[in-house]
């Protein structure tokens, strides 16, 4: 199959306050929540599994370079409380993804929202302060 | 062209199921009507907890403090959350491994909609959370004194007034953990869930967690939490651990999230 041709990636970096969401079964220890990052590409694999979805996107920027970004959400049952489904997305659409970036610096994030090509958004993340977990025992305070 | 994967099977069963589900705090119109009261000596239904029944962030202040041997085994756990968590590439947590969660953790963490069935002489707990059911005795007999331990432990249930159902539990494999915070727990822990049903369409259940081995005292890890019930024909969702799943989510997201 002859794959689409990319469009420009446009990578925006974000300096927002984004709340993990109240649906995973890990926290925040590999992420940097203090931003957020954007970018437009193709999609090149949606899995609905659990314990989370993930979404797979070719993003190419400015000099023609690919980089394959891997975005996790939550589990399918609470991905559909927030109106997503299987079929929500597609390979070889071209998407706007929002992600909350790995601290490692490699092309991986956790999903705050999917921007799909007919304008439709679709989210993960809770918007509005963080939700991290303690970082000293509940019990001793 | 590319074909979506859809690995796990209740995917198609997800999509399908979706229009008849609502999420427990979906009232329609009208319910600020009071509910019916709670038929006597019933808990049958299709229950949802809604969000609260997930408790991601672990029992925070409800867990009681440590013992000395308490504290060496919560060392020895490396959680996803907690104040100790760590990336999931580094974490040992055994539901990682789809490793069972075992009682109480299916119901003290990530407790879905859970299908409650009674039968002459037991009540049965259908749990959407990784399809597992648990048995609780109601015949009458006592916990057995040296049960063979399980994951899930030995239960047996009696009826403390017309809507207040008391289960007490015994028998654990030493395993499991309490939560996704990493809270351990010995094979000598009691477990004590009451089911308190308030109107025809509330529940509402509290966990006692007493194991003098790792805290220094009782606690109560589920404090009230509200179920409602559901339509009879709600569908409860597969969710599963799927090894070869689980290890994909590894390989793609976690480790190279942590740098790995």
């Amino acid at each position: 199959m002859r794959t689409r041709m990319f469009r420009s990636a446009v990578l925006a970096i974000g300096l927002l306050a984004v709340a993990a969401s109240v649906f995973a079964h890990h926290g925040n220890a590999a992420y940097d929540t203090d931003k957020t990052v954007t970018m437009k590409g193709t999609v090149t694999q949606w899995l609905w599994i659990n314990p989370h979805t993930f979404l797979l996107i070719d993003v190419k920027d400015d000099s023609g370079k690919v980089a394959h970004w891997s975005a996790e959400g939550s589990a399918p049952a609470d991905m559909m409380k927030r109106g997503w489904n299987m079929k929500s997305i597609s390979v070889g659409q071209e998407v706007t993804l929002e992600v909350v970036p790995a601290k490692s610096g490699q092309p991986v994030g956790r999903i705050v929202q999917v921007t799909l090509p007919d304008g439709k958004v679709l989210q993960v993340m809770q918007s509005g302060g963080k939700n991290n977990s303690p970082t000293t025992d509940p019990t001793k305070e | 062209m590319k074909k979506c994967l859809a690995i796990s099977i209740g995917a198609l069963m997800l999509a399908l199921a979706a229009p008849s589900l609502l999420p427990a705090q979906t009232a329609p119109a009208g319910e600020a009507k009071k509910a019916p009261p709670a038929p006597p000596r019933d808990l049958t239904g299709i229950w949802d907890p809604g969000n609260a029944g997930l408790q991601v962030m672990g029992p925070g202040k409800m867990r009681a403090r440590f013992t000395p041997y308490g504290e060496e085994l919560f060392k020895a756990n490396k959680p996803g959350r907690g104040f100790t968590e760590v990336p999931v590439a580094d974490a040992n947590d055994p539901n990682d491994s789809c490793d069972p969660s075992g009682f109480p953790r299916n119901e003290m963490y990530e407790l879905r909609p859970v299908q409650i069935v009674q039968t002459k002489s037991q009540i049965l707990m259908l749990y959407q959370f990784n399809k597992i059911w648990r048995v609780i005795w109601t015949d009458g007999r006592p916990l057995p004194k040296d049960h063979e331990p399980t994951w899930y432990g030995y239960s047996v249930g009696h009826w403390e007034n017309d809507d207040t159902f008391v289960v007490d539990t015994a028998g654990f494999t030493e395993t499991t953990w309490l939560d996704n915070a990493g809270d351990p727990h010995s094979s000598d822990m009691r477990v004590q869930e009451r089911f308190h049903r308030l109107d025809r369409d509330t529940l509402e259940l509290s966990i006692t967690i007493d194991d003098p081995k790792v805290y220094q005292k009782p606690w109560t890890g589920t404090d009230k939490l509200i179920l409602k019930l559901q339509p009879a024909n709600t569908e409860l969702l597969e969710m599963i651990c799927v090894p070869t799943e689980m290890e994909l989510y590894k390989k793609i997201i976690a480790n190279p999230a942590a740098g790995k």
